[in-house]
């Protein structure tokens, strides 16, 4: 018995033939269920979406993109909703795909060290099903208790240990993908490399809009034996920052190496007491993995190298208990803003490491002139800030101060060197941003990868490449989703 | 980009030298000249341009020129103990790119397809395409850069690449077990850089804090006989591409010499290896692929990757 019994308009020609394929149950058209879909976890709103379907198998999500087809319409692929760039919004009525009913784990196999999964597998679910075994699926974002490989698939997602191991595509081997025609693709496979296009490496990170990954292969990873968490404290962002570049320089490579300022940091103890102090100006958390002679050389190096930029304080975490509440603390920080405002509006942009000092003197210039607050948690290692404004929409006027100040700190983050996004994507968030970044021909050979999947645009389309830049989307959307920067 | 630096400008030179009408090829040192089919007669011959750009060992990226010669990248990058996951093979950088094979060392190295986070190429039509950017984390866009890898100058041709670099570990030590099965080998140590199997000796790239790997190579010591060797053995010249688990069981697929890659999947045979089928629907995708990038065929005709 279902527990909401589905109010499709029986006369719908399109929900009639999806019905004919899934259970009714498994095809919701109605209201409620159609507006749950019509968001992500961004600020953006797509406008009400098209019949919203559950499939378990392969064959059926051949089935909806040949009937999504037949009838003209798009088709937006959807996992846990945990985007942050508007990437899973539908435009234009689209078919909704979720993957929410194909979340198994098909099989670990330890002698290849791949893991096949389905695409609706939750990312923290895999590496505690892994854990016994002694590995881990190494890419650990922020949301990993709720997000899904698929979607970690489409946004080449990334995560505070990604620094030592890479991100997504690095540990993507094979993909088995439905295209928008409704024919099924092995890419890649268990060999380390495939003869021919690396069209694996293509499709991840392409947000949905070259076809809905059914099956995954991943690399699992071995846990490492001996691990250090260090947490040094600063005076000045500037030493923060300026200690991360010294360790990448010094040949040290942490598994991770996570800054937060200190309006971030009194936020975290407010609301889960991680241990941070809340008297520096910043906090840089440190993490080395490996043997355990080397830990031990690589945490005595990043001490030093903290004290040399005048490092206030350095905490060792002294048990398995005080590591867990300082990485609680980190995983937890957008939780926590919840108390200073009711929304926030978290940005993505990679700077070049030495910049990180220079850029973040700016972002907190930009938000103080526009009057907006800004919180900064990030990967430093990797030089992908995360400046977090918060505010509150019902405010007249906040929410166009807080657009302003976003993008001149992209502009900012471009002008030193930097791209658009290290790991939520472009989505409908940066679409209008591309051409700032890249030329007209840039853009023009990144929409023919496009069409080579999907020659009729219309997996997830609107998406990603500017419009003008994008092959001939097949409806005319009907509105720009609001929220979107013009 | 108003103006034009001296940096872009050995690139606008490569590209009015490709130009957009006849059929063309870059040439490198032709060490895997022979990879992806004979190459068309019709095809003009040009070369890329060399040099290293920028190298900012506290960024661990460097900028080179795809004309550059591997050693060279490599002998700038080891100045700062630095190297990269391209194979050193007597070629240059843009040849390593375009043909996308990994290191011997693949483990600890990593693989080309990873390394590699900004293209620049000169397309069809005689423009510069710039695809991925140059910082270590990216997601702007669709991924040029892994579909250029590999794709062996059938899509542009490679002027300039930005490569992620990594730190050469502080020691390396190979070392030779005999009639041992080689992913017990492997699973005994945490990280090695290489493990490789001939049938009946292993050779493993024991490396990282010379603390860890004495401690490795000790504790193995305890289980097995081991010496060791300079460096690993001569390879075979033929390549297959197995899985992991597939390597392993090599010595069941061939009866000529082999060095088989465990933990990767790669192995160097004597003998050629069987052709593969690939899935079809890839390669209609990498056809359409193909005809997109190069309506004209003009990119190095003749040639396919993966043939």
């Amino acid at each position: 018995m279902p527990l909401f019994r589905s109010t499709r308009e029986p006369t719908d020609p399109l929900v009639a033939d999806l019905t004919a394929v899934l259970d009714a149950d498994r095809v919701r058209a109605d209201g409620a269920q159609r507006s749950l879909a019509a968001h992500d976890a961004s600020v953006f709103d797509g406008g009400i979406a098209g019949p919203v379907c559950f499939p378990e198998t392969t064959e059926e999500v051949q089935a909806i993109m040949r009937i999504a087809e037949q009838h003209g319409s798009a088709v937006v692929p959807r996992g846990a909703g945990t985007g942050l760039a508007g990437g899973a919004i539908p435009l234009g009525r689209p078919v909704v795909v979720s993957t929410g009913r194909m979340n198994k784990v098909l099989s670990v196999d330890t002698n290849n060290r791949i893991a096949w999964v389905q695409p609706g597998v939750i990312n923290l679910d895999l590496s505690k099903k892994l854990r016994p075994k002694g590995f881990h699926f190494a890419p650990d974002p922020s949301s990993q208790q709720v997000c899904t490989l698929g979607g970690n698939v489409a946004n080449n997602s990334g995560g505070p240990h990604c620094l030592a191991y890479g991100v997504t595509d690095a540990h993507v081997v094979s993909l088995e993908v439905v295209l928008p025609d409704g024919q099924v693709a092995v890419l890649g496979g268990a060999e380390d490399e495939t003869p021919g296009l690396d069209l694996r490496g293509a499709f991840v990170g392409s947000e949905g809009t070259l076809g809905i990954a059914t099956k995954i292969g991943v690399r699992i990873t071995p846990n490492a034996p001996a691990v250090r968490t260090l947490l040094l404290s600063f005076a000045t962002v500037r030493d923060a920052a300026q200690t991360v570049s010294d360790i990448i320089a010094a040949g040290v490579v942490p598994a991770a190496l996570e800054v937060m300022d200190q309006r971030m940091t009194v936020a975290v103890e407010n609301y889960v007491a991680a241990g941070y102090p809340t008297d520096a100006a910043a906090v840089l958390l440190a993490e080395v993995e490996g043997l355990e002679g080397g830990v031990e050389i690589d945490a005595a190096r990043i001490e030093e190298l903290g004290r040399a930029n005048s490092a206030t304080d350095v905490r060792l975490a002294g048990s398995e208990e005080e590591r867990a509440a300082l990485w609680k603390g980190r995983k937890t920080a957008f939780g926590a803003v919840a108390q200073i405002a009711p929304d926030y509006y978290l940005h993505d942009t990679v700077v070049p490491r030495a910049q990180l000092a220079d850029i973040l003197e700016q972002i907190y210039e930009i938000t103080d002139r526009h009057e907006v607050t800004v919180m900064n948690v990030f990967h430093a290692g990797d030089g992908n800030l995360h400046p977090l404004l918060v505010f509150d929409a019902r405010e007249e006027g906040t929410l166009e101060r807080v657009h302003a100040a976003g993008a001149e700190i992209l502009r900012a983050s471009l002008a030193a060197g930097g791209v658009l996004s290290g790991e939520h994507g472009i989505g409908v968030e940066k679409q209008a941003y591309m051409d700032e970044l890249f030329s007209p021909a840039d853009l023009d050979h990144q929409n023919r990868l496009r069409q080579a999947f999907d020659p009729a645009c219309r997996a997830n389309p609107g998406k990603v490449l500017p419009i003008g830049h994008s092959c001939a989307d097949i409806q005319a959307l009907r509105e720009m989703p609001t929220g979107v920067w013009g | 980009m108003s103006t034009l630096t001296s940096a872009d400008r050995a690139l606008h030179e490569f590209g009015a030298l490709v130009g957009a009408d006849d059929p063309i090829a870059v040439e490198g040192n032709r060490t895997r000249w022979h990879l992806g089919g004979p190459l068309d007669e019709s095809a003009r011959l040009v070369k890329a341009p060399t040099g290293i750009v920028d190298y900012q060992p506290s960024e661990m990226v460097v900028t080179v020129r795809a004309g550059t010669t591997v050693a060279e990248l490599h002998e700038t990058l080891a100045a700062a103990g630095q190297t990269s996951a391209l194979p050193d093979r007597g070629g240059t950088v843009g040849g390593a790119v375009a043909v996308g094979e990994n290191r011997l060392d693949r483990l600890g190295r990593g693989s080309v397809r990873d390394a590699v986070l900004q293209v620049r190429y000169v397309s069809a039509e005689g423009e510069i395409v710039t695809g991925g950017g140059p910082v270590v984390k990216n997601v702007s866009g669709f991924n040029l850069p892994k579909l250029i890898v590999g794709s062996l100058g059938t899509l542009g041709l490679i002027g300039e690449v930005v490569l992620r670099t990594n730190p050469i570990p502080p020691v390396q030590r190979w070392i030779r077990v005999e009639r041992v099965d080689p992913r017990d080998i492997r699973d005994a140590l945490l990280r090695p850089g290489a493990m490789l199997w001939d049938g009946t000796s292993s050779w493993a790239l024991v490396e990282g804090h010379e603390v860890d790997v004495v401690a490795e190579v000790d504790k193995l010591a305890t289980l097995v006989d081991i010496a060791n060797v300079d460096g690993p053995p001569e390879l075979p010249p033929h390549r297959w591409l197995l899985s992991p688990q597939g390597a392993a069981h090599v010595d069941t697929m061939t009866d000529g010499a082999f060095i088989a890659s465990i933990g990767v999947g790669t192995v160097w045979a004597e003998e050629p290896p069987e052709p593969t089928e690939p899935d079809p629907v890839a390669g209609q995708i990498a056809e359409r692929t193909k005809r997109l990038f190069d309506p004209s065929g003009r990119l190095n005709p003749g040639r396919r990757a993966g043939a």
